[in-house]
Protein backbone atom coordinates (compact mmCIF):
# COMPACT_ATOMS: atom_id res chain seq x y z
CA UNK A 1 0.00 0.00 0.00
CA UNK A 2 1.55 3.27 -1.11
CA UNK A 3 1.86 6.35 1.14
CA UNK A 4 1.88 9.90 -0.16
CA UNK A 5 2.67 13.35 1.10
CA UNK A 6 -0.07 15.73 0.04
CA UNK A 7 -0.71 19.42 0.47
CA UNK A 8 -4.17 20.81 1.09
CA UNK A 9 -5.42 24.26 1.93
CA UNK A 10 -8.13 23.77 4.54
CA UNK A 11 -10.23 26.82 5.36
CA UNK A 12 -7.45 29.02 4.04
CA UNK A 13 -4.57 27.40 5.96
CA UNK A 14 -1.90 25.27 4.28
CA UNK A 15 -1.65 21.69 5.56
CA UNK A 16 0.91 19.07 4.60
CA UNK A 17 0.00 15.55 5.58
CA UNK A 18 1.25 12.05 4.85
CA UNK A 19 -1.55 9.61 4.03
CA UNK A 20 -1.94 6.07 2.81
CA UNK A 21 -3.54 5.93 -0.65
CA UNK A 22 -6.73 4.50 0.80
CA UNK A 23 -7.28 7.44 3.24
CA UNK A 24 -10.59 9.11 2.43
CA UNK A 25 -10.68 12.89 2.54
CA UNK A 26 -13.37 12.65 5.24
CA UNK A 27 -11.02 10.68 7.51
CA UNK A 28 -8.05 12.85 6.60
CA UNK A 29 -9.97 15.95 7.68
CA UNK A 30 -11.31 14.38 10.87
CA UNK A 31 -8.45 12.24 12.10
CA UNK A 32 -5.30 13.71 10.56
CA UNK A 33 -6.27 17.38 10.68
CA UNK A 34 -8.98 17.52 13.41
CA UNK A 35 -11.66 19.26 11.35
CA UNK A 36 -14.39 17.28 13.06
CA UNK A 37 -17.34 19.15 11.58
CA UNK A 38 -17.03 16.78 8.63
CA UNK A 39 -19.48 14.08 9.70
CA UNK A 40 -19.26 10.55 8.38
CA UNK A 41 -22.62 8.88 7.94
CA UNK A 42 -23.02 6.27 5.24
CA UNK A 43 -19.53 6.35 3.72
CA UNK A 44 -20.95 5.55 0.30
CA UNK A 45 -21.99 8.96 -0.95
CA UNK A 46 -25.66 8.74 -0.11
CA UNK A 47 -26.22 10.79 3.04
CA UNK A 48 -24.21 13.93 2.28
CA UNK A 49 -23.19 14.63 5.90
CA UNK A 50 -19.52 14.65 4.84
CA UNK A 51 -20.01 17.19 2.04
CA UNK A 52 -17.19 19.77 1.83
CA UNK A 53 -16.17 22.30 -0.79
CA UNK A 54 -13.26 21.31 -3.02
CA UNK A 55 -12.00 24.34 -4.96
CA UNK A 56 -15.40 25.87 -4.21
CA UNK A 57 -17.54 22.98 -5.48
CA UNK A 58 -19.53 20.74 -3.13
CA UNK A 59 -18.26 17.16 -3.03
CA UNK A 60 -18.70 14.08 -0.85
CA UNK A 61 -15.45 13.84 1.11
CA UNK A 62 -16.12 10.12 1.73
CA UNK A 63 -15.94 9.53 -2.04
CA UNK A 64 -12.54 11.17 -2.48
CA UNK A 65 -9.30 9.44 -1.58
CA UNK A 66 -7.38 12.39 -0.08
CA UNK A 67 -4.45 11.84 -2.42
CA UNK A 68 -6.70 12.53 -5.43
CA UNK A 69 -7.36 16.11 -4.26
CA UNK A 70 -3.70 16.92 -3.59
CA UNK A 71 -3.20 20.66 -4.05
CA UNK A 72 -6.88 21.57 -3.68
CA UNK A 73 -8.58 24.15 -1.48
CA UNK A 74 -10.96 22.54 0.99
CA UNK A 75 -13.69 24.36 2.89
CA UNK A 76 -15.46 22.62 5.76
CA UNK A 77 -18.36 23.90 7.86
CA UNK A 78 -15.77 25.48 10.18
CA UNK A 79 -14.72 27.58 7.22
CA UNK A 80 -18.25 28.89 6.62
CA UNK A 81 -18.09 31.25 9.60
CA UNK A 82 -18.41 35.00 9.24
CA UNK A 83 -15.13 36.93 8.87
CA UNK A 84 -15.42 38.05 12.51
CA UNK A 85 -15.48 34.43 13.67
CA UNK A 86 -19.19 34.37 14.47
CA UNK A 87 -21.82 32.31 12.68
CA UNK A 88 -21.94 32.76 8.92
CA UNK A 89 -25.00 33.83 6.99
CA UNK A 90 -26.16 30.27 6.27
CA UNK A 91 -25.43 29.11 9.81
CA UNK A 92 -27.44 32.03 11.26
CA UNK A 93 -30.35 31.23 8.94
CA UNK A 94 -30.32 27.59 10.06
CA UNK A 95 -30.50 28.67 13.71
CA UNK A 96 -33.13 31.31 13.02
CA UNK A 97 -35.42 28.93 11.07
CA UNK A 98 -34.82 25.99 13.41
CA UNK A 99 -33.20 24.06 10.58
CA UNK A 100 -31.09 22.14 13.10
CA UNK A 101 -32.48 19.25 15.08
CA UNK A 102 -30.01 16.50 16.03
CA UNK A 103 -27.29 18.33 14.11
CA UNK A 104 -25.69 15.35 12.40
CA UNK A 105 -26.47 16.44 8.84
CA UNK A 106 -25.90 20.13 9.63
CA UNK A 107 -22.28 20.52 8.42
CA UNK A 108 -23.17 18.91 5.10
CA UNK A 109 -26.21 21.18 4.85
CA UNK A 110 -24.14 24.29 5.63
CA UNK A 111 -21.53 23.75 2.94
CA UNK A 112 -24.12 22.54 0.40
CA UNK A 113 -26.27 25.63 0.94
CA UNK A 114 -23.25 27.97 0.85
CA UNK A 115 -22.20 26.49 -2.51
CA UNK A 116 -25.76 26.55 -3.83
CA UNK A 117 -26.35 30.23 -2.98
CA UNK A 118 -23.15 31.22 -4.79
CA UNK A 119 -24.54 29.66 -7.99
CA UNK A 120 -28.13 30.67 -7.36
CA UNK A 121 -28.32 33.74 -5.08
CA UNK A 122 -32.08 34.30 -5.46
CA UNK A 123 -33.61 30.81 -5.45
CA UNK A 124 -37.25 29.89 -5.88
CA UNK A 125 -38.76 27.63 -3.18
CA UNK A 126 -38.45 24.76 -5.67
CA UNK A 127 -34.75 25.46 -6.21
CA UNK A 128 -34.24 25.78 -2.44
CA UNK A 129 -35.85 22.37 -2.01
CA UNK A 130 -33.53 20.88 -4.62
CA UNK A 131 -30.52 22.46 -2.86
CA UNK A 132 -31.06 20.43 0.31
CA UNK A 133 -32.27 17.23 -1.40
CA UNK A 134 -28.71 15.94 -1.67
CA UNK A 135 -28.21 15.78 2.10
CA UNK A 136 -30.31 13.40 4.18
CA UNK A 137 -31.94 14.79 7.32
CA UNK A 138 -33.59 11.94 9.21
CA UNK A 139 -35.14 14.30 11.75
CA UNK A 140 -37.47 15.15 8.81
CA UNK A 141 -36.72 18.83 9.18
CA UNK A 142 -36.89 19.74 5.51
CA UNK A 143 -39.57 22.43 5.77
CA UNK A 144 -37.32 24.37 8.14
CA UNK A 145 -34.25 23.68 6.00
CA UNK A 146 -35.96 25.06 2.90
CA UNK A 147 -37.03 28.09 4.94
CA UNK A 148 -33.41 28.54 6.05
CA UNK A 149 -32.15 28.49 2.44
CA UNK A 150 -34.68 31.16 1.48
CA UNK A 151 -33.90 33.18 4.62
CA UNK A 152 -30.16 33.14 3.94
CA UNK A 153 -30.89 34.33 0.39
CA UNK A 154 -32.71 37.45 1.54
CA UNK A 155 -31.02 40.65 0.40
CA UNK A 156 -30.19 41.61 4.00
CA UNK A 157 -28.51 38.23 4.43
CA UNK A 158 -30.98 37.23 7.09
CA UNK A 159 -29.41 39.83 9.36
CA UNK A 160 -32.75 41.03 10.63
CA UNK A 161 -35.47 38.70 11.86
CA UNK B 1 -16.49 1.20 5.38
CA UNK B 2 -13.09 2.17 4.02
CA UNK B 3 -11.54 0.98 0.77
CA UNK B 4 -9.14 -1.95 0.97
CA UNK B 5 -5.47 -0.95 0.67
CA UNK B 6 -4.24 -0.16 -2.82
CA UNK B 7 -1.25 1.35 -4.58
CA UNK B 8 -1.76 4.75 -6.13
CA UNK B 9 -0.34 5.94 -9.45
CA UNK B 10 -0.47 9.50 -10.71
CA UNK B 11 0.64 9.73 -14.33
CA UNK B 12 1.64 13.21 -15.52
CA UNK B 13 0.77 12.70 -19.17
CA UNK B 14 -1.65 10.64 -21.23
CA UNK B 15 1.26 8.65 -22.65
CA UNK B 16 2.49 7.84 -19.14
CA UNK B 17 -1.05 6.82 -18.13
CA UNK B 18 -1.34 4.43 -21.06
CA UNK B 19 2.07 2.89 -20.36
CA UNK B 20 1.13 2.50 -16.68
CA UNK B 21 -2.18 0.83 -17.55
CA UNK B 22 -0.40 -1.45 -20.00
CA UNK B 23 2.17 -2.46 -17.36
CA UNK B 24 -0.46 -3.05 -14.63
CA UNK B 25 -2.72 -5.09 -16.91
CA UNK B 26 -5.70 -6.59 -15.08
CA UNK B 27 -4.48 -5.23 -11.73
CA UNK B 28 -4.89 -1.59 -12.81
CA UNK B 29 -8.12 0.39 -12.41
CA UNK B 30 -8.66 3.91 -13.75
CA UNK B 31 -10.08 6.52 -11.40
CA UNK B 32 -11.54 9.73 -12.79
CA UNK B 33 -14.27 11.30 -10.62
CA UNK B 34 -14.65 8.09 -8.66
CA UNK B 35 -18.30 8.77 -7.88
CA UNK B 36 -19.30 5.26 -8.97
CA UNK B 37 -15.99 3.54 -8.22
CA UNK B 38 -15.33 4.76 -4.66
CA UNK B 39 -18.75 3.65 -3.29
CA UNK B 40 -17.98 0.18 -4.70
CA UNK B 41 -14.52 0.28 -3.08
CA UNK B 42 -15.90 1.51 0.26
CA UNK B 43 -18.41 -1.33 0.27
CA UNK B 44 -15.59 -3.72 -0.73
CA UNK B 45 -17.55 -4.81 -3.76
CA UNK B 46 -14.34 -4.12 -5.65
CA UNK B 47 -10.79 -4.00 -4.26
CA UNK B 48 -8.44 -2.83 -7.01
CA UNK B 49 -4.77 -3.47 -6.31
CA UNK B 50 -3.71 -0.37 -8.26
CA UNK B 51 -5.52 2.89 -8.86
CA UNK B 52 -4.40 4.99 -11.82
CA UNK B 53 -5.58 8.54 -11.12
CA UNK B 54 -6.24 10.51 -14.32
CA UNK B 55 -7.44 13.66 -12.50
CA UNK B 56 -4.16 15.47 -13.13
CA UNK B 57 -4.13 14.94 -16.92
CA UNK B 58 -5.13 18.38 -18.18
CA UNK B 59 -5.08 17.11 -21.77
CA UNK B 60 -8.25 15.12 -20.98
CA UNK B 61 -10.20 18.15 -19.79
CA UNK B 62 -12.49 20.41 -21.77
CA UNK B 63 -15.64 20.47 -23.84
CA UNK B 64 -14.93 20.98 -27.55
CA UNK B 65 -17.65 22.31 -29.81
CA UNK B 66 -16.96 20.60 -33.12
CA UNK B 67 -18.99 21.15 -36.30
CA UNK B 68 -21.36 18.29 -35.76
CA UNK B 69 -20.77 17.13 -32.19
CA UNK B 70 -20.02 18.12 -28.65
CA UNK B 71 -16.80 16.35 -27.72
CA UNK B 72 -16.47 15.73 -24.00
CA UNK B 73 -13.02 14.99 -22.59
CA UNK B 74 -12.58 12.28 -19.97
CA UNK B 75 -12.10 14.82 -17.18
CA UNK B 76 -15.20 16.91 -17.88
CA UNK B 77 -17.42 16.83 -14.81
CA UNK B 78 -21.19 16.61 -15.23
CA UNK B 79 -21.43 20.07 -13.62
CA UNK B 80 -19.32 21.59 -16.41
CA UNK B 81 -21.79 20.34 -19.03
CA UNK B 82 -24.63 21.64 -16.88
CA UNK B 83 -23.16 25.16 -16.85
CA UNK B 84 -22.12 25.30 -20.53
CA UNK B 85 -24.50 27.60 -22.40
CA UNK B 86 -23.31 26.31 -25.78
CA UNK B 87 -24.17 22.75 -24.76
CA UNK B 88 -27.71 23.88 -23.91
CA UNK B 89 -28.02 25.54 -27.29
CA UNK B 90 -26.34 22.92 -29.48
CA UNK B 91 -27.21 19.72 -27.69
CA UNK B 92 -30.37 20.26 -25.63
CA UNK B 93 -30.88 16.54 -24.97
CA UNK B 94 -27.54 16.30 -23.22
CA UNK B 95 -28.27 19.50 -21.27
CA UNK B 96 -31.74 18.31 -20.28
CA UNK B 97 -30.53 14.94 -18.98
CA UNK B 98 -27.50 16.06 -16.97
CA UNK B 99 -29.39 17.66 -14.02
CA UNK B 100 -31.09 14.29 -13.44
CA UNK B 101 -27.73 12.72 -12.55
CA UNK B 102 -27.65 12.29 -8.75
CA UNK B 103 -27.10 15.50 -6.74
CA UNK B 104 -24.97 18.62 -7.20
CA UNK B 105 -22.19 17.23 -4.98
CA UNK B 106 -21.89 14.15 -7.21
CA UNK B 107 -22.13 16.13 -10.47
CA UNK B 108 -19.30 18.44 -9.45
CA UNK B 109 -16.87 15.51 -9.23
CA UNK B 110 -18.31 12.72 -11.37
CA UNK B 111 -17.27 12.70 -15.02
CA UNK B 112 -19.55 12.15 -18.00
CA UNK B 113 -17.14 9.78 -19.71
CA UNK B 114 -16.70 7.88 -16.43
CA UNK B 115 -20.46 7.43 -16.27
CA UNK B 116 -20.37 5.93 -19.77
CA UNK B 117 -17.61 3.49 -18.83
CA UNK B 118 -19.42 2.51 -15.63
CA UNK B 119 -22.38 1.60 -17.89
CA UNK B 120 -25.08 1.62 -15.24
CA UNK B 121 -28.21 0.51 -17.10
CA UNK B 122 -30.33 3.10 -15.25
CA UNK B 123 -27.93 5.99 -15.94
CA UNK B 124 -28.74 8.99 -18.12
CA UNK B 125 -25.53 9.50 -20.11
CA UNK B 126 -25.37 6.04 -21.72
CA UNK B 127 -28.97 6.39 -22.95
CA UNK B 128 -28.30 9.90 -24.28
CA UNK B 129 -25.16 8.73 -26.11
CA UNK B 130 -27.12 5.88 -27.72
CA UNK B 131 -30.08 8.14 -28.57
CA UNK B 132 -27.81 10.62 -30.38
CA UNK B 133 -25.74 7.96 -32.13
CA UNK B 134 -22.58 9.09 -30.37
CA UNK B 135 -19.28 7.34 -29.83
CA UNK B 136 -16.47 6.84 -27.33
CA UNK B 137 -12.75 7.25 -28.08
CA UNK B 138 -10.55 4.59 -26.50
CA UNK B 139 -6.76 4.79 -26.31
CA UNK B 140 -4.16 2.27 -25.26
CA UNK B 141 -0.40 1.96 -25.44
CA UNK B 142 -0.95 0.08 -28.72
CA UNK B 143 -3.14 2.72 -30.39
CA UNK B 144 -6.70 3.93 -30.43
CA UNK B 145 -10.18 3.21 -31.69
CA UNK B 146 -13.55 4.94 -31.77
CA UNK B 147 -16.51 2.79 -30.76
CA UNK B 148 -20.10 3.68 -31.70
CA UNK B 149 -22.51 3.88 -28.75
CA UNK B 150 -24.53 0.91 -29.99
CA UNK B 151 -21.43 -1.30 -29.69
CA UNK B 152 -19.96 0.29 -26.56
CA UNK B 153 -22.37 -1.08 -23.95
CA UNK B 154 -22.14 -4.85 -23.52
CA UNK B 155 -24.30 -5.43 -20.44
CA UNK B 156 -25.14 -4.13 -16.99
CA UNK B 157 -22.03 -2.24 -15.79
CA UNK B 158 -20.06 -3.65 -18.70
CA UNK B 159 -18.60 -1.70 -21.61
CA UNK B 160 -16.22 -2.77 -24.35
CA UNK B 161 -13.10 -1.00 -22.99
CA UNK B 162 -10.45 -3.72 -22.77
CA UNK B 163 -7.65 -4.12 -20.23
CA UNK B 164 -5.14 -1.32 -20.81
CA UNK B 165 -7.64 0.87 -22.66
CA UNK B 166 -8.59 4.33 -21.43
CA UNK B 167 -11.72 6.19 -22.56
CA UNK B 168 -10.32 9.62 -23.42
CA UNK B 169 -13.43 11.34 -24.78
CA UNK B 170 -17.02 10.88 -25.89
CA UNK B 171 -18.70 12.51 -28.83
CA UNK B 172 -22.35 13.58 -28.56
CA UNK B 173 -23.59 14.46 -32.07
CA UNK B 174 -25.56 17.68 -32.51
CA UNK B 175 -29.06 16.81 -33.75
CA UNK B 176 -29.73 17.64 -37.44
CA UNK B 177 -32.03 20.51 -38.50
CA UNK B 178 -35.78 20.21 -37.74
CA UNK B 179 -34.99 17.78 -34.95
CA UNK B 180 -36.41 17.99 -31.46
CA UNK B 181 -35.29 16.01 -28.43
CA UNK B 182 -36.62 15.33 -24.95
CA UNK B 183 -35.46 13.52 -21.83
CA UNK B 184 -38.04 12.41 -19.27
CA UNK B 185 -37.49 10.13 -16.31
CA UNK B 186 -39.16 8.87 -13.17
CA UNK B 187 -37.07 8.17 -10.06
CA UNK B 188 -38.25 7.29 -6.60
CA UNK B 189 -36.75 10.48 -5.18
CA UNK B 190 -34.99 13.57 -6.48
CA UNK B 191 -31.51 12.57 -7.56
CA UNK B 192 -32.28 8.87 -7.20
CA UNK B 193 -31.54 6.40 -9.95
CA UNK B 194 -34.09 6.26 -12.74
CA UNK B 195 -36.77 3.59 -12.54
CA UNK B 196 -37.23 4.42 -16.21
CA UNK B 197 -35.90 7.20 -18.42
CA UNK B 198 -36.65 7.93 -22.06
CA UNK B 199 -34.81 10.01 -24.66
CA UNK B 200 -36.90 10.88 -27.71
CA UNK B 201 -35.33 12.19 -30.91
CA UNK B 202 -37.76 13.34 -33.61
CA UNK B 203 -36.97 14.82 -37.02
CA UNK B 204 -39.74 16.50 -39.04
CA UNK B 205 -39.90 17.17 -42.77
CA UNK B 206 -40.51 20.67 -44.08
CA UNK B 207 -44.27 20.01 -43.88
CA UNK B 208 -44.03 19.28 -40.14
CA UNK B 209 -44.60 15.58 -40.65
CA UNK B 210 -42.47 13.02 -38.90
CA UNK B 211 -39.51 11.88 -40.96
CA UNK B 212 -37.65 9.94 -38.27
CA UNK B 213 -38.41 9.11 -34.62
CA UNK B 214 -36.59 7.05 -32.00
CA UNK B 215 -37.05 6.35 -28.32
CA UNK B 216 -34.11 5.24 -26.19
CA UNK B 217 -34.89 3.74 -22.82
CA UNK B 218 -32.84 3.57 -19.60
CA UNK B 219 -33.71 1.24 -16.73
CA UNK B 220 -35.57 -1.38 -18.73
CA UNK B 221 -32.68 -3.59 -19.86
CA UNK B 222 -29.04 -4.39 -19.23
CA UNK B 223 -28.01 -1.63 -21.64
CA UNK B 224 -29.81 1.40 -23.12
CA UNK B 225 -32.46 0.15 -25.56
CA UNK B 226 -33.03 2.11 -28.77
CA UNK B 227 -36.34 1.51 -30.52
CA UNK B 228 -36.87 2.98 -33.98
CA UNK B 229 -40.41 4.38 -34.21
CA UNK B 230 -39.97 5.75 -37.72
CA UNK B 231 -42.11 3.10 -39.37
CA UNK B 232 -45.08 3.80 -37.08
CA UNK B 233 -44.71 7.57 -37.16
CA UNK B 234 -43.49 8.40 -40.64
CA UNK B 235 -45.66 10.89 -42.50
CA UNK B 236 -47.69 11.63 -39.37
CA UNK B 237 -48.32 15.23 -38.41
CA UNK B 238 -46.11 16.24 -35.47
CA UNK B 239 -49.14 16.86 -33.23
CA UNK B 240 -51.08 13.68 -33.97
CA UNK B 241 -51.47 12.71 -30.31
CA UNK B 242 -53.18 9.37 -30.92
CA UNK B 243 -50.37 8.31 -33.21
CA UNK B 244 -47.73 9.02 -30.55
CA UNK B 245 -49.67 6.77 -28.18
CA UNK B 246 -49.64 3.98 -30.75
CA UNK B 247 -45.91 4.47 -31.30
CA UNK B 248 -45.21 4.36 -27.56
CA UNK B 249 -47.21 1.14 -27.28
CA UNK B 250 -45.23 -0.33 -30.14
CA UNK B 251 -41.95 0.81 -28.58
CA UNK B 252 -42.93 -0.61 -25.19
CA UNK B 253 -43.79 -4.00 -26.66
CA UNK B 254 -40.14 -4.38 -27.70
CA UNK B 255 -38.94 -4.08 -24.08
CA UNK B 256 -38.41 -6.80 -21.49
CA UNK B 257 -37.79 -5.04 -18.17
CA UNK B 258 -37.02 -7.03 -15.02
CA UNK B 259 -38.54 -6.98 -11.54
CA UNK B 260 -36.31 -5.63 -8.81
CA UNK B 261 -36.41 -3.95 -5.43
CA UNK B 262 -37.35 -0.60 -6.93
CA UNK B 263 -40.13 -1.51 -9.33
CA UNK B 264 -41.97 -4.42 -10.88
CA UNK B 265 -41.46 -5.26 -14.53
CA UNK B 266 -45.08 -4.27 -15.16
CA UNK B 267 -44.63 -0.82 -13.62
CA UNK B 268 -41.45 -0.28 -15.62
CA UNK B 269 -43.23 -1.22 -18.84
CA UNK B 270 -46.04 1.18 -17.93
CA UNK B 271 -43.55 3.99 -17.31
CA UNK B 272 -41.69 3.21 -20.53
CA UNK B 273 -44.91 3.57 -22.50
CA UNK B 274 -46.14 6.74 -20.78
CA UNK B 275 -42.75 8.46 -20.84
CA UNK B 276 -42.11 7.56 -24.49
CA UNK B 277 -45.49 8.99 -25.48
CA UNK B 278 -44.86 12.25 -23.60
CA UNK B 279 -41.22 12.52 -24.70
CA UNK B 280 -42.14 11.83 -28.33
CA UNK B 281 -44.80 14.54 -28.38
CA UNK B 282 -42.54 17.00 -26.59
CA UNK B 283 -39.64 16.32 -28.96
CA UNK B 284 -41.98 16.73 -31.96
CA UNK B 285 -43.26 20.08 -30.69
CA UNK B 286 -39.70 21.24 -30.06
CA UNK B 287 -38.74 20.09 -33.57
CA UNK B 288 -41.11 22.65 -35.07
CA UNK B 289 -38.88 25.39 -33.67
CA UNK B 290 -35.55 23.71 -34.38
Amino acid sequence: MSEHEIELSVNGRRQVVRVPARRLLSDCLRHDLAFTSTHVGCEQGTCGACTVLVDGAPMRSCLLPAVTVDGCEITTAEGCRAPDGGLGRVQRALVRCQGVQCGFCTPGMVVSIVAFLRECPRPSPEQARDAVAGVLCRCTGYQDLVAAVLHAARPDGGASG
Amino acid sequence: MKPAPFDYHRPRSLEEALVTLDRLGTTGTVMAGGQSLVPLMNRREVSPANIVDINFLVELSGITHEDRAVRVGALVRHAELERDAAVRRRNPLLAEAVPHIAHAAIRSRGTTVGSLVHADPTAEMPAVLVALGGSVELRSAAGGRTVPATEFFLGANRCCAAVGELAVAASFPVPPPRTGTAWLEVARQRGGRAVCGVAAVVTLDTGRRVERATATYAGVGATPVLVDLTEVMTGTRFDDLARWRAAADEGGSALAPADDLHASAGYRRHLARVLAERAGRLAAIRATGA
